[in-house]
């Protein structure tokens, strides 16, 4: 795949979020506010950081990337089609009857995802056990996997977490999206979470922190990630749920409300008008 | 009589009768698939003793996986390591796994019908004096209910041993069952085995009713159709080992043949063997049928014995369920 500059992926970055609040408003259902949250993470993977070839899904060296919060994946749908994993006319049919593109990934209508996933947990373990195996068989390719915050909750992540450390599966990088809401509001008053930090830091796992929006610091921190050959890394990816639309931005009551036709022309007028850059916050 | 093509124990029903463990027959069985097949590995969720795991990890240390006392991560990982290629085998005690994990099995081996493999030991009323919060009753039905999941019973230690290299050949998620005593091995090198086919035991010119066992309650029934015999009732008794996919083949031919069935398991018989074989029945053929199994209650501490005594569970519960069904047959 071609090489893009920072501002060229930010431009796809626009096109995928229209894309995921179309795709939202067809489909009448799903989760807006973290599948755009995580719409920069997914195009740094994608464009920069994943070693794959959308022409060969089934490669058995290519880079792994588990989806774990299975909810957000009209953002890797969006994302998967802009590379050439599909046609992007199939984004329209998220979530309808045999569409390839299921309301949740199913690997069974799209053999390119790497698993089947939305019940929260249990991603990272799965992914330990593809980290696990591949370091049996001295394989060099490096699993991904992208976690949310509220998943936190469940146990089953945590005792993948424990597993992960004990091994040091160092060939195993974590995203976390750190974007504060989950279904019942935000997570440090559903179940305190911090001190996150701290908490991975007692499992052995390397901790780096990003704005999750700033795809530089993205790929830079995946980079850095591969060349950590002590631990198992864990990216904590600081993002705002519903980036790009004002109205949805840090909003619990978005985390999986689709949005009616007059909202999303709003909300495709505000992406139209993000600058680009990233903004602090 | 005895069905002379399955090749049974010279000893079937002598006093002195070997007796072994069926969780032996599963940890060598491993071994030799683990020997065959370098795919082969083995989680452990804090009991390879007792799961007999510990074979397998004695002989292949770098194949064996230790997760911890955490039935979620146990097939969770199993998952992750069957989409890379592997073999996966899970060990823990039926009432943790599959008790504790169901949805990560549905979800994560289910759905995209991985090779895992669960293996649920120490199930039954038969663990005895470890009480009701251990017994594992729920299994087979926790697992049948999975599309994709295949489930195995194994009667005794050879059969155990067979299932399992059966099942690391074949490219399919399954479940296995496996009590914590040890029992009679009635069976021979050279009886087969094959999934999804029972095993008819018996024959007989003028049987009246078929008993249809699974697990430790294959070898109660066969007990059971001895001393019917001996008054002159005639019996067809079937090991249905494989719970999923069920011999509905064999099932329908013996109502056709006897036209009532008793089945026995050591398991609920909401959503167990007999639930199956009358679904089964009341699809094709139905006929009168009783059901002898654990009838809705959680068990408790006590001596095997003694606890198939009180839960219905014994040749003699056998014995008057074929009288019972003979004369609702014959109203």
């Amino acid at each position: 795949m071609k090489t893009h500059t920072i501002d060229e992926l930010q431009e796809v970055a626009k096109e995928v979020r229209r894309d995921v609040v179309k795709m939202i408003l067809k489909a009448g259902a799903g989760h807006p506010a973290g599948s755009l949250g995580m719409v920069d993470v997914f195009v740094a993977l994608y464009y920069a950081i994943l070693r794959n070839d959308p022409k060969n899904p089934e490669w058995e060296d290519r880079d792994r990337l588990i989806l774990s919060n299975g909810h957000i994946c009209p953002a890797r749908y969006a994302v998967m089609s802009h590379v050439g994993y599909f046609e992007h006319k199939n984004l329209l049919k998220l979530g309808s009857f045999k569409s390839i593109l299921q309301g949740h990934p199913d690997k069974r209508f799209l053999s390119s995802l790497e698993t089947t996933s939305g019940p929260l947990g249990s991603g990272l373990a799965q992914a330990a056990g593809i980290a696990y195996a591949a370091r049996m068989d001295q394989k060099r390719f490096r699993t991904f996997v992208i976690t949310s915050d509220g998943e936190h909750d469940e146990g089953n992540h945590w005792e993948a977490v424990a597993f992960v450390g004990k091994n040091n599966l160092s060939n195993l990088t974590m995203i976390v999206d750190r974007n504060n809401i989950q279904i019942d509001g935000f997570t440090e008053e559903v179940m305190p979470l911090e001190p996150l930090i701290d908490k991975y830091k007692a499992f052995h796992w390397a901790i780096l922190e990003v704005d999750g929006h700033n795809i530089k610091e993205i790929v830079e921190a995946c980079n850095k990630a591969r060349a950590i050959y002590e631990n198992p890394t864990v990216i904590i990816a600081r993002t705002i749920p519903g980036k790009g639309v004002p109205f949805m931005e840090g909003n619990p009551n978005w985390h999986s409300k689709a949005p009616n036709s007059d909202e999303v022309r709003e909300a495709i007028k505000d992406i139209r008008n993000m600058k680009g850059e990233i903004e602090d916050y | 009589m005895l069905n002379s093509k399955l090749f049974l124990s010279d000893k079937i029903f002598k006093k002195d009768i070997e007796v072994k463990l069926m969780r032996d027959g599963f940890g060598l069985g491993l071994l030799e698939a683990g020997e065959k097949d370098p795919r082969i590995v083995v989680l452990s969720a804090d009991l390879k003793e007792s799961t007999k795991a510990s074979y397998f990890a004695e002989k292949f240390p770098e194949r064996f996986i230790e997760v911890g006392v955490a039935e979620q991560a146990l097939v969770t990982i199993a998952s992750g390591m069957a989409n890379y290629g592997k073999i996966p085998f899970c060990t823990s005690y039926a009432i943790f796994s599959p008790g504790r994990n169901w949805e990560q099995i549905r979800t994560t081996i289910g759905i995209d019908s991985y090779p895992v493999k669960i293996i649920g030991a120490q199930s039954g009323l038969n663990i005895g004096h470890y009480g009701v919060t251990h017994q594992g009753l729920e299994d087979i039905a926790l697992m049948t209910v999975i599309p994709n999941m295949n489930v195995v019973v194994p009667s005794d230690y050879l059969e155990a041993k067979k299932a399992i290299l059966l099942m690391a050949e074949d490219n399919k998620p399954y479940y296995m069952r496996l009590p914590r005593i040890e029992s009679p091995v009635y069976t021979t090198e050279k009886t087969p085995f094959k999934f999804g086919k029972a095993n008819v035991l018996t024959e007989s010119k003028n049987p009246e009713v078929t008993i249809v066992a699974t697990g430790l309650m294959v070898y109660e029934a066969l007990l059971a159709y001895k001393e019917l015999e001996k008054n002159g009732i005639e019996t067809i008794v079937v090991n249905m080992h494989t719970i999923k996919q069920i011999d509905e083949e064999t099932i329908i031919r013996q109502a056709k043949l006897t036209g009532a069935v008793v089945t026995v398991e050591e398991h609920q018989v909401i959503g167990g063997l007999g639930s199956i074989v009358s679904s089964v029945l009341s699809n094709n053929f139905p006929v009168p049928m009783e059901i002898l199994g654990v009838q809705d209650r959680f068990g408790q501490s006590g001596k095997p014995k003694e606890l198939f005594e009180e839960y219905g569970l014994t040749k003699e519960d056998i014995i008057k369920a074929v009288k019972k069904v003979i004369a609702r047959k014959n109203s």
